[in-house]
């Protein structure tokens, strides 16, 4: 992320400069950071309703219901997390409401997500597997039906704007499918190669916890 | 098929609602007061990704501002052609990934100016439909748990957009050519 954040910042200067573009882009910074505040309090009533809606499904034991449904599935996509996790259902609900378009409602379905995936993650700043996996299935962005393109296609006169539903279905799945399956060797790449190191650190704080009670649990 | 379709995507909110709902007063949960519990989290979160969501969006509006988009985009139409791609649906193709605002402006410049029954608008309605708006995604998602090292995440985001683009040329290829 560092050296995303450099190169987008450095990079604009340095093309702006030559494209004698320097003064949008600073002016950008100002309306850019404007946007952002925007964008996040925008989100504000909406991520209050659905988790408030969330509450109430994880107390009534609907997401309980929902993780077990699909727990053949989400075990082999998270596989590292414990099993009955009320995260599946929160997977669940974000991927339903991306398939149906409504974007708005899947984000707090998400952050409820990954606020589970946050509590087995052994290290804080660095992304787990389970979270890794989660972002692949929402950047490549599954979509049943794209509600926002077929309004702007019949806006502008599109005889018949459900011809493009189809195409957009297999295009989407094959990104989905693509992502989840990079996900998973991506996971494997990395495992294999800090095994070495990660065995000798889990092995140090086992010992670290394991140190007044019984050894040799495993 | 079609109808089916959107009668799914209006009632699947309601839907949802009333089942979550009802389970919870069948359960004898307090209902208002869970729904008020969780929703007091919804002002946090939504601080809590400020600082991050303004890192990635001044960048990428930094970068959009620069003109580098239509630099990479001079460089790149000649080899677009040889595949035929119209070369109006390049800028779309590299702002899709940074911002979800920008490609839906794009979007409707091209379908504006190309009409309705264009290529470029089926293609173009096809990328943008089949895809997210991967910065953003992973600043919302990895800022409101605190997680600054993201791993392999955005290079698989990348990817996918990359494999979902040449997948919408095919499939629009195959389809509309």
């Amino acid at each position: 992320m560092n050296y995303i954040f450099y190169f987008l910042v450095v990079s604009s200067i340095i093309i702006g400069a030559f494209t004698g573009k320097l003064n949008d882009v600073v002016n950008s910074i100002m309306s850019g950071a404007e946007l952002s505040v925007k964008v996040a309090f925008s989100l504000i009533g909406i991520m209050a309703f659905w988790l408030g809606i969330m509450r109430i499904a994880e107390k009534s034991g609907v997401l309980k219901f929902i993780s077990k449904l699909l727990e053949p599935i989400t075990k082999w996509l998270f596989d590292e997390l414990p099993p009955k996790s009320p995260a599946i259902g929160d997977v669940a609900m974000n991927f339903t409401a991306n398939a149906l378009g409504l974007a708005n409602a899947a984000t707090p379905f998400g952050i409820r997500a990954m606020e589970e995936f946050q509590t087995s993650n052994t290290k804080k700043d660095t992304a787990s597997n389970s979270m890794c996996m989660f972002l692949a299935m929402n950047t490549a962005g599954f979509q049943l039906i794209p509600t926002t393109v077929l309004a702007i296609l019949a806006g502008i006169g599109y005889k018949n704007p459900t011809e493009i539903i189809a195409p957009t279905l297999i295009v989407t799945s094959i990104a989905f499918f693509s992502a989840i399956i990079m996900a998973k060797i991506f996971q494997y790449l990395s495992n294999s190669q800090c095994v070495r190191i990660e065995s000798q650190c889990e092995r140090k704080s086992n010992i670290r916890i394991s140190g007044d009670e019984e050894v040799g649990n495993e | 098929m079609n109808n089916l379709l959107n009668l799914i995507s209006l009632w699947a909110l309601p839907v949802i609602l009333i089942t979550i709902l009802t389970c919870g007063i069948v359960k004898k949960v307090p209902i208002y007061e869970e729904f008020t519990i969780g929703a007091k989290d919804g002002f946090k979160v939504a601080v809590k990704i400020i600082p991050y969501l303004v890192a990635i969006i001044v960048g990428i509006s930094m970068f959009r501002a620069s003109g580098a988009i239509d630099l990479i985009a001079n460089i790149l139409s000649p080899i677009l052609l040889k595949f035929n791609i119209p070369s109006d649906t390049l800028p779309l193709m590299l702002v899709r990934s940074l911002s979800g605002s920008g490609a839906l402006g794009i979007f409707s410049d091209i379908a504006n100016t190309a009409g309705p029954e264009a290529y470029s608008t089926k293609l173009a309605a096809i990328m943008l439909g089949s895809s997210e708006t991967t910065f953003y995604v992973l600043a919302v998602y990895f800022g409101a748990v605190g997680i600054t090292k993201i791993r392999y995440a955005l290079i698989i985001g990348l990817l996918a957009d990359l494999i979902g683009i040449v997948a919408a040329v095919s499939v629009c290829n195959l389809l509309f050519a």
